[in-house]
C-alpha cells in the first residue's frame, strides 16, 4: 500500500494557473523528487501536499485516506522544512532544536540534542545565538531536526541550498537512512541526491 | 506540554532575551504620560480631571506600538508554518502567543500605572480602580490587537493598516476602561464598567483566538 498518494492536484495563483492534473503516490522506502524550472510551482506544489496552501481540485491520500479526515495523524507523521527554516536569531542552535522538537511533541535529552549538532558538525557552536551562524549552519540545525524526529514523511523544499559538498554527502546519508526505516519524502531539489533513485514529477511553468 | 506552554514559554524567553521591545513599550508609556502635564500645564485640577483618561490613551498607544510584531517575525522566519503544522491545535499555541504578548506589554503598563497616576494625582481609590481596569483591559486589548495583527499579516503597508483596523476596535476599551477611573472619582460606582470590561475580555477569550488562527491560515495559504 502507498503511503502517500496525491490525485489531480491542481493550483492557481490569482489568474495564472501553476500545475494541473499532478498525480502520484510514494510507498514507504520511496522518495518523490519534485523538479521544475524556477517559479513552476514546486514550492507550492509542496506546500499544497503539507496542508499549507488550498487546493483547486485534486486529493491527497495517507495510508489510503483522505488527508482532511485524519489530519492531526497526517501532521504527527509529516515533517515539513520549507524555504525559512524557522529559526530564532535570537535563540542558540540547541535552543532552536529544543523548541522545534518540543513543538512536535518530542523532548529528547541535552545529551541526545548535543548529539545530534555534534553529528551535523555544530558542536562548537551550538552555545552561540542562531544569528551569528552561516545560511548553511542553519540547514544544519534542520538536519539534526531530521535525525531525531520520528516523522515518517519528509517534505523538503531545497533542503541543499546553501549546504557543502559534505553537508550534501550528509543530507544523502540521512536520506537513505530514512529510507531503509520504511519513510518516505518529497523533496524539491534541483541536485542529484545519491540515494535510491526516486519517482519523479517535472513541473513545467 | 501543550501548545500553550510551549509558544507562551517560548514568547517569554524571546522576550527575556530580546528586552527591547518591552522596554520600549514602557519607555513609551512614561515619556507620553509625563508629556502631557508638561503641554496642558501643571494645574492640579486640571491634571486631576484629565489623568485615567490620559493615563488609558497613554496605555492603549504603547500596547498598540508592540503588536506588528506580534505574529510577523514568526511569519518571515517559518516558525509559524511549523507552528500551523504542528499536530497540535493552532488554538493552543495562538492563545499561547497572545498571553506572553500580554505578559511582556500590558502587565507592565498595569503595574507602572499607578506610579504615573500619583503623578496626576489621583487619590488612592481612583488608582486602585484605574490599575484594575488597566488588568482587566489590557488582556483585551493583546486579543483585539492579535487577531489584527494576524489579519495584516504579509499584507503592504501593514503597520498603517494595522492601525486602522485596531484602534477603532479599542475605543469600547478605552470607554468602560477610562469610564471606570472616571466614575469612581466622582463618587460613584465604579462596578458597571468593570464589569462591562470583565465580560468583553471574556468573550474576547473565547472569539478572538480562533479569529486569528483562521487569519493565519489565510496569511500562509
Amino acid at each position: 500500500m502507498s503511503a502517500i498518494e496525491a490525485t489531480g492536484l491542481a493550483c492557481s495563483r490569482g489568474d495564472s494557473r501553476l500545475f494541473r492534473d499532478i498525480s502520484f503516490s510514494l510507498a514507504p522506502g520511496e522518495w518523490l523528487a519534485v523538479r521544475g524550472a524556477n517559479g513552476s510551482g514546486k514550492t507550492t506544489l509542496l506546500r499544497c501536499v503539507a496542508g499549507l496552501t488550498r487546493l483547486d481540485c485534486g486529493e491527497v491520500k495517507w495510508n489510503g485516506k483522505p488527508v482532511r479526515e485524519v489530519a492531526s495523524d497526517f501532521r504527527a507523521a509529516m515533517l515539513y522544512a520549507g524555504h525559512a527554516p524557522g529559526i530564532k536569531d535570537e535563540l542558540t542552535a540547541a535552543e532552536n532544536l529544543r523548541d522545534a522538537l518540543a513543538l512536535r511533541g518530542t523532548r529528547p535529552d541535552d545529551a541526545v540534542i548535543d548529539d545530534a549538532l555534534k553529528a551535523v558538525g555544530l558542536e562548537k557552536h551550538r552555545r552561540i545565538p542562531a544569528r551569528r551562524l552561516s545560511a548553511g549552519q542553519r540547514r544544519r540545525i534542520g538536519m539534526a531536526r531530521l535525525t531525531l524526529d520520528s516523522a515518517s514523511c519528509w517534505i523538503l523544499d531545497e533542503p541543499l541550498a546553501a549546504l557543502d559538498s559534505q553537508g550534501e554527502s550528509m543530507f544523502a546519508g540521512l536520506l537513505a537512512t530514512h529510507l531503509q526505516r520504511g519513510g518516505c519524502a518529497l523533496i524539491a531539489t534541483h541536485h542529484d541526491i545519491g540515494a535510491t533513485p526516486p519517482r519523479e514529477v517535472r513541473l513545467t511553468p | 506540554m501543550s501548545g500553550f506552554a510551549w509558544a507562551f514559554a517560548r514568547d517569554l524567553r524571546l522576550a527575556w532575551r530580546h528586552p527591547g521591545e518591552t522596554l520600549m513599550v514602557v519607555a513609551f508609556f512614561v515619556l507620553v504620560a509625563s508629556l502631557f502635564p508638561l503641554g496642558v500645564g501643571a494645574e492640579p485640577q486640571l491634571l486631576r480631571r484629565i489623568g485615567s483618561g490620559v493615563i488609558w490613551v497613554c496605555a492603549l498607544l504603547a500596547a498598540f506600538l508592540s503588536l506588528s510584531s506580534l505574529f510577523a517575525s514568526d511569519y518571515l522566519d517559518g516558525t509559524l508554518e511549523q507552528m500551523v503544522l504542528s499536530p497540535r491545535p493552532m488554538i493552543g499555541w495562538t492563545s499561547g502567543k497572545i498571553a506572553a504578548h500580554w505578559a511582556a506589554t500590558g502587565l507592565p503598563l498595569t503595574l507602572l500605572s499607578p506610579l504615573l497616576a500619583l503623578q496626576y494625582g489621583l487619590d488612592a481609590d481612583t488608582v486602585a480602580i484605574l490599575a484594575l481596569g488597566l488588568a482587566l483591559g489590557t488582556p483585551l486589548l493583546s486579543l483585539l490587537g492579535a487577531a489584527c495583527s494576524a489579519l495584516t499579516l504579509g499584507a503592504r503597508g501593514g503597520g498603517v493598516l494595522l492601525a486602522l483596523l485596531a484602534l477603532p476596535l479599542f475605543v469600547p476599551v478605552l470607554i468602560f476602561g477610562a469610564g471606570a477611573a472616571e466614575a469612581q472619582a466622582s463618587g460613584l460606582s465604579a462596578a458597571p464598567h468593570l464589569s462591562l470590561l470583565g465580560a468583553g475580555l471574556i468573550v474576547g477569550a473565547m472569539a478572538l483566538p480562533p479569529a486569528a488562527c483562521a487569519a493565519i491560515r489565510i496569511a500562509l495559504d
